[in-house]
This record gives structure tokens, C-alpha cells and sequence, in this order.
């Protein structure tokens, strides 16, 4: 299977990705793609990816060779709700950023877990709304400057992955971009899941979070992801005190529920069978 | 011919259906015929009513506006829609729940206890109102009597099917005796 | 009801405007409901939830509005012929992707049963205050499909029509109901399902074909069957690939969106009109008023007065001709409506100096326009 080796443009349109330099989407659309080489597939063409607004929300619309919908903000993951319902042979993958799936798209990320719809969306959490200059996000830490705080934040920050995982997905994990090759098996995994899984991969934005945070250049920024992170393992035995500013990585659920197209199937044969339901 | 029905009491004494099933008789019997309910809060547990305009022309405006029969199955709903019945109108009221016959009202009334037969037969009061077409197909014959059965079992659930057709006959026969 | 697997029998059924819309819905070939609840919308929602899972097909309820019309959205791109059904408050809340849909050319029904607005308003209560909204309601330019039934019969017949409307067109389609028509209960003929047209969307003959441009409806692929589709609400060029830098991009691709609908307007829109070539006063009217209409028609008569009826069966693209024709013809014209004025000045705006336009408004409660009232303004706008 490995004979053939990885080439990112076996991937892509060809079109060249707008991101600034040093950004993490370089990182994840290539910790992506090598994650469907290595699960065996020479193309996109089981995958469908959907997508909101934000800097993110670029890495597969339109640049993968690939079917791709570029949804309004926040809205991705309801359309790949009806993707995935009509077409349940199909991959489909969201890929969007932590104002988008975290901010104004929130409350379909919980209900998506909630149904258990057999999805992956890949939550980029760089801290910050970049596209738009570096407004406060819902993930943006306690007291950070950005544009739009610039006294700093005055709001507690949203942990996405506990989230979901209580909402009921069958898989969640979190990792840095510094984490390349955990964050490619996180996303097999994600992309095998039965059921839905999620993966919150903490970025950088050098241009519009780094800078502000005070750092000097990207490699800074990365050196303090490493810093910082802890394994979920290590977190459950240091105390909340110790844990403020930790950026808590690895597998935090793995579990297997019957899927929202399970049901429905289930559903379907309910009503066949009931012909004389009152109306 | 455009004859004009209101049916009106309170929520859960089965008005709206009882209107459904007349207007669907109709329909079943080659007539035109529009049925509208009114609808939201006061539909909960204080008035509920269920409007029929039945004719062998299309029915366009789809209200009542002056009644030619008014089934009245409360005290409330007889007060409120008295008004808008016809002078030789048809006034069917339950007497259970009604005290106070209208002093207004010069046309015909029947009035009988629907609510409490119904639960002495049934066990249930909801049986009034199909108890009440049985007695309105006798004395009025707006549609065939073959057609509102044929709609009650349309309209109830399956399993009650047998108790609808009872209450209906019932209806029928009440008619029968008080015509005399 | 008893409902089986299957379509309604043909024939005579006595249906509540709202589950005539959803059997129509089904014979049209929807295969995906998506919705959330709302009074007086609940109905089709709960229909379906019955019928689809029958028929093997899909109907979920989401989490909102905006759900909803996204899931919609998202299986209609995967082939399916897909609707959602709100009123006034949620169609607020569909705007944004309604907007997206237009923009991406996704064939899609909403239904609106109209309510009294604006917001929660009279939440069971009927209005036509939407008519506006469903025209410009999202940002941007646009040309809107909008249809108004007056009857359980239009709920089934122009259903059927929207899913066809929107698949020949590539476009979403409002079906613009209100409170009254949706919530009473008629006779509703059902033809045979051979006599029903029904129309499919063009699909590709190969992936290089251009998908959102070249023609002036262009094939829609769907997903997942190797066109390698790029959706977008972005400005984007020909092959649906974002270019949001250049002008000329945005006004070809803006231009081709309003004039795929305008440029075939005599074709979509549809009207019943009345004696409008022989006519002292014209009316023009639409949804439940339209049925308070025909009978101010007879009372008229009797008073030696010849109406002329317009009913607007298509309100967007607005039927200007026949608007036109019986502006030249009346002297007069009365627009009757519940809402503060919405069609009326269109109305006014076609009849320019033809005719003397008068709008007769009512809202509040759901009371409909009565035919008397409306025979009272014609005696009132005579003198």
C-alpha cells in the first residue's frame, strides 16, 4: 500500500492556499492528507468537506481536488448533516475554524454530536477570529490582548472537546500543530470513526493572535504550545490550579453508539411495518 | 343550496373533529364544503369551535358568518355565538352543561344531554360529539347518513372505531325519540 | 387518515391545507424534509415525520431554522429533492441561507405559512406580511421564486410546482401560504401519480463542464459522484471556484442569477384573472383573500358594477402584464390585503398613470378581509 509516495498535489486543484507564513493550516492540510494516503486512498473522490467562514475553512474549499461546500459561518456542519443522511457511503469531513464551529456554529456541533450523525469535523482553534483581524474568540484565553479586547479579554475561555465529548461523540481528541504525527493518527481514527468525531487542533495565527500575545515569531509560538502541553493522562493527576493555561492533549473519548442514519434506518422499518398509523 | 354550521365548547369535547368530519361527509356526498377551527390559546381548555360551510356551489369565503345550526356544548360557547345564529335557525345544545336556554332565540332547539349519555355509555364524555352528528344527521340530513359514518371511521382511531359507530347510532336514535 | 406506504389514492380526499401541501410535496419526488416547529407551520412537519420514513424517505427535525434549511441544502447537493417548511420568525432566520442558496443555485421549497409579524407577533394568527421579505429578505441581489395558494387544492397543486420550479431553475422556491389556507380543511382532487409532471434537474455529462456558469442554467452534479464540485456563496467564476477580486466575475455571475429568472419571468408567473377586459373596477388580490374576492365579484353585479380580478397564483416575479391589462381597463383598482401595504404599491407601481390604486389593509387577529369590506371601499373609491 505505501509503495507510492505521498505527494500533496495528488490532492489538490492546483490553486495556491492564501495563507499568511507560518500559518498551522499548511501543517494540518498536509497532516490531512497524509492521513487519507496512509488509510489507502489515492483520491478524494469518497470524501465529501464542508465548510464555514474563516481562514480554516479554506483548507479544503476550493484548493482539494475534491466535492467541497463553502457554507455561510458557522453553518457547515448542518449541511454536512444532509450530505451525510442522503449519501451515508460517503466521508464527509468538516474542517472549520473555533469561531466557526465554536462561536456562531456551536449549537450545531452540539447537536450533531448529540444525534451521533457519522461526520468529522476538525475544529482549528487558533485563539482568535484572523480572518476578520484578530477579534476575541469563545477560546481565546483569560486576559490575552486581541483587536477587539484591547485591555485584554475579560472572558473564560470554552473547552471544545469536553464539550462534545459530553454531548455524546464516539470520538474526540485534541493535539497542537507541533504534534504532527499524533495528529495524523487522531485523524484516522477521527475519519474511521463510526459515528461522530472531532478533533480540535490548537494553531497558530502569527499574524493576527502572536504578534498581539507578544510573540516574536512563529517558532516562539510553537515552542510555548509545547511548553504547555500536557497529556490527558497527566491532567487528571495535577490540580485545577496546576492545569490553568495547559493545553490538555490526546484521546479524551472512544465509543460506539448506533448512528443518526442507524436510527433513521430504524425508523423506516418502525413505519413500514405500523401501515395504520392514525393520521 | 349553502347551509352553515358552528360547532363550539370547550377544548377536549372533540368540536374540531366533529366539524372535520361533517365537512369530509360532505365531500364524500359530492358537496362542496370548508371547514376552519379556530385556533391557539383559546383553543386550550376554554372555547374551542369548528366552522362548516357546506354547499353545491364551491364555498369561497371559508367563515361563518350567520349560522344555520349552532351545536352548542357550553354554557360559554352558547352565549358568545348565540348572536350570529339565523332567526329560523337550528339551535342543538347540551343540556348537562347548559343551564340557561337563550331568551333571544325564537328558532328550534333541541337540547339533550350528550356529555352525560356519553359517559354513561362509553364511559368517557369525548363520545358527545360523535353522539351529536348522529343526532344532527337525523334531524337535519345536511349529508347522508351513510357518508358521516363513512367519515367517522375515516377519522377515528382504528380502535374505536366500533365505540364511534355505537355513539353515532345513539345519536340517531335519541333524534328519533325526541322528533317524536 | 389511515396511511399506508404509499401515495395518496387518486381521487377526492377532504384535506387540511397543510398535510395537502406535504402529499404534494410527496408526489413532487421530495425525498428530504428537514424542519423545525412553528405555529401555523407544525403540520407538514408532523405529516412528514408519518408519511417519509413510510415511503423510505428522510425527515428529521433540527435543532433551528437555520438547521433546517442547511440540512436541506446539504442533501439537495447530494441529489435529493429537499424542503423545509417555517413561518415568518424562522423564515427570518432562513435568510442567510436562502441568500446561500440562491448564490450556489441549490434547487430547494420553503414553505412559509404566513403569521401575524413582525416578530413572535399573533403567533397563530393569519397575516401577509411577508410578501416583502420573501422578495428581499436576504442581502443582496436576487430574483425570487414566490407562490400563493388560496386553497388546500393550490397547497398540493403548487407544491408540485415549486419542487419543479426550483429543479428547472436551479433555484430556491418560496411557497408563500398563510394561517387560513393552511389550516382549513377541502376537498383536494388528487390526479393519478403518470398525470403529475414532474420535472428533474439537468445533471453533467462530464466534470469539465462549467457548473455554475456557460449556459444560463447550467447542470448541477451532485456530490460524490467524482465532478469534484466546488460550492461556494462567495462570489465565485464559472467552475463554482472562489473569485471574490475581480468585478467582472461578481456582475456575470450576478447578472445570470436575476436574469435566469427574470428573462423567463412570462413563464413562471401565473395568475387567474376575471373579467379584467370588460371591467368599471379592478382588484387584485392573493392568498385567503383572493376567496373573499370572487364573491365581492357576484355582490358586485348586483349593484350594476363589473369587477376585473387579478389573483396573483405567482407574486415574485411580479405578473406585471396582467396587472397591466386590467390597469388599462378599470378606472380603478383596489388591493385588499393583510398587511400594511405590500402589494399595493406594486400595483401601484405598473398601473403608473393608467389607473387610481387603493390599498384596503387589515391585520391583527388573522380576521380576513371580508367581502363586504371590500365591496364597501369599491362604493367608497367610486363617489
Amino acid at each position: 500500500m505505501m509503495s507510492e509516495k505521498f505527494s500533496m498535489r495528488n490532492y489538490l486543484r492546483g490553486l495556491k492556499y492564501p495563507f499568511c507564513s507560518g500559518c498551522g493550516n499548511f501543517t494540518i492540510a498536509n497532516a490531512f492528507l497524509r492521513a487519507v494516503f496512509e488509510l489507502g486512498h489515492k483520491d478524494l473522490s469518497k470524501f465529501v468537506f464542508c465548510s464555514g467562514i474563516g481562514c480554516s475553512s479554506w483548507i479544503p474549499s476550493p484548493y482539494f481536488l475534491a466535492d467541497s461546500i463553502h457554507t455561510p459561518h458557522g453553518r457547515s456542519i448542518p449541511v454536512a448533516t444532509g450530505v451525510k443522511l442522503m449519501r451515508p457511503e460517503l466521508n464527509v469531513v468538516v474542517f472549520g475554524g473555533d469561531g466557526d464551529i465554536a462561536g456562531i456554529g456551536l449549537s450545531h456541533l452540539i447537536h450533531a454530536a448529540r444525534r451521533n450523525v457519522d461526520i468529522t469535523v476538525f475544529m482549528v482553534n487558533n485563539m482568535v477570529y484572523g480572518m476578520t483581524g484578530g477579534q476575541v474568540a469563545p477560546t481565546t484565553p483569560l486576559h490575552m490582548k486581541t483587536s477587539s479586547t484591547p485591555y485584554t479579554s475579560f472572558e473564560y475561555p470554552i473547552d471544545v472537546v469536553n464539550l462534545v465529548v459530553e454531548a455524546g461523540a464516539c470520538y474526540a481528541a485534541r493535539w497542537t500543530t507541533i504534534h504532527q504525527k499524533e495528529l495524523r493518527e487522531a485523524m484516522k481514527k477521527a475519519i474511521l470513526t463510526r459515528g461522530f468525531s472531532f478533533v480540535e487542533i490548537v494553531s497558530q495565527c502569527p499574524t493576527m493572535f502572536g504578534r498581539r500575545a507578544g510573540f516574536k515569531n512563529v517558532t516562539e509560538m510553537l515552542e510555548w504550545f509545547r511548553k504547555n502541553s500536557i497529556s490527558v493522562e497527566e491532567a487528571e493527576r495535577i490540580s485545577e490550579e496546576e492545569l490553568s493555561g495547559k493545553i490538555v492533549v490526546g484521546e479524551f473519548i472512544r465509543r460506539t453508539r448506533p448512528t443518526l442514519t442507524d436510527m433513521i434506518r430504524e425508523v423506516m422499518r418502525k413505519a413500514k411495518e405500523e401501515t395504520s398509523i392514525e393520521g | 343550496m349553502k347551509v352553515e354550521v358552528r360547532f363550539a365548547g370547550l377544548g377536549g369535547q372533540g368540536m374540531v373533529l366533529a366539524g372535520q368530519i361533517l365537512g369530509k361527509a360532505a365531500v364524500f356526498d359530492g358537496l362542496f364544503a370548508v371547514q376552519t377551527q379556530s385556533y391557539g390559546a383559546e383553543a386550550r381548555g376554554s372555547a374551542a369551535k369548528s366552522e362548516v360551510v357546506i354547499s353545491d356551489k364551491k364555498v369561497w369565503f371559508p367563515f361563518v358568518r350567520k349560522c344555520d345550526v349552532l351545536i352548542a356544548l357550553s354554557q360559554q360557547a352558547l352565549n358568545k355565538y348565540v348572536e350570529d345564529l339565523k332567526e329560523n335557525g337550528v339551535l342543538i345544545m347540551d343540556s348537562g352543561y347548559i343551564k340557561e336556554a337563550p331568551r333571544s332565540f325564537k328558532g328550534k332547539i333541541y337540547s339533550f344531554s350528550f356529555s352525560k349519555i356519553a359517559k354513561e355509555k362509553f364511559g368517557n364524555e369525548i363520545f358527545a360529539n360523535v353522539i351529536v352528528l348522529g343526532f344532527l344527521s337525523e334531524i337535519l340530513h345536511l349529508v347522508s347518513e351513510e357518508s358521516l359514518k363513512k367519515a367517522v371511521i375515516d377519522s377515528v382511531p382504528s380502535k374505536y372505531e366500533r365505540e364511534n359507530l355505537e355513539a353515532f347510532d345513539l345519536g340517531v336514535e335519541i333524534a328519533k325519540r325526541l322528533k317524536g | 387518515m389511515t396511511l399506508k406506504n404509499k401515495l395518496l389514492e387518486p381521487g377526492e380526499h377532504f384535506l387540511q391545507g397543510n398535510q395537502a401541501l406535504a402529499e404534494g410535496a410527496l408526489f413532487a419526488g421530495c425525498n428530504f424534509f428537514a424542519g423545525y416547529p412553528i405555529t401555523p407551520a407544525s403540520e407538514v412537519l408532523e405529516h412528514l415525520a408519518k408519511r417519509m420514513p413510510q415511503l423510505g424517505r428522510i425527515c428529521i427535525q433540527m435543532e433551528d431554522e437555520m438547521a433546517s434549511i442547511g440540512t436541506a441544502i446539504g442533501a439537495s447537493w447530494a441529489g435529493a429533492k429537499a424542503m423545509t417548511a417555517t413561518s415568518g420568525p424562522g423564515f427570518s432566520l432562513m435568510q442567510e441561507f436562502i441568500g446561500y442558496a440562491f448564490m450556489t443555485e441549490t434547487p430547494l421549497v420553503i414553505a412559509n405559512i404566513q403569521r401575524q409579524g413582525p416578530s413572535t407577533g399573533q403567533a397563530t394568527k393569519a397575516a401577509q406580511g411577508d410578501v416583502m421579505q420573501a422578495r428581499w429578505g436576504t442581502h443582496g441581489d436576487y430574483m425570487p421564486i414566490v407562490l400563493s395558494p388560496n386553497s388546500p387544492q393550490e397547497m398540493f397543486d403548487l407544491t408540485i410546482r415549486a419542487f419543479n420550479l426550483a429543479e428547472k431553475y436551479r433555484t430556491p422556491v418560496v411557497l408563500l401560504a398563510d394561517e387560513i389556507v393552511a389550516h382549513m380543511r377541502e376537498k383536494v382532487v388528487i390526479p393519478k401519480a403518470c398525470e403529475i409532471e414532474v420535472f428533474e434537474r439537468k445533471k453533467p455529462k462530464s466534470k469539465n463542464e462549467p457548473f455554475f456558469g456557460g449556459e444560463t442554467i447550467p447542470p448541477m452534479p451532485s456530490v460524490g459522484e467524482g465532478f469534484n464540485v466546488a460550492v461556494t456563496g462567495s462570489t465565485h467564476n464559472e467552475f463554482g471556484v472562489r473569485f471574490t477580486a475581480d468585478p467582472e466575475v461578481h456582475r456575470k455571475l450576478a447578472e445570470r442569477l436575476v436574469g435566469k429568472i427574470c428573462l423567463d419571468a412570462e413563464r413562471i408567473f401565473d395568475v387567474e384573472t376575471y373579467g379584467i377586459e370588460n371591467c368599471d373596477v379592478g382588484i387584485v388580490a392573493y392568498g385567503c383573500i383572493s376567496r373573499s374576492v370572487y364573491e365581492v365579484i357576484e355582490l358586485a353585479k348586483n349593484k350594476d358594477i363589473n369587477v376585473g380580478f387579478v389573483r396573483l397564483k405567482t407574486l415574485w416575479p411580479f405578473p406585471e402584464k396582467f396587472v397591466k391589462i386590467l390597469a388599462e381597463k378599470a378606472e380603478f383598482i383596489v388591493v385588499p390585503e393583510m398587511n400594511l401595504k405590500q402589494v399595493f404599491y406594486e400595483v401601484q407601481r405598473v398601473a403608473a398613470c393608467e389607473a387610481k390604486v387603493f390599498p384596503l389593509n387589515k391585520v391583527g387577529g388573522g380576521e380576513i378581509i371580508t367581502p363586504e369590506e371590500i365591496l364597501a371601499k369599491i362604493l367608497e373609491v367610486r363617489t
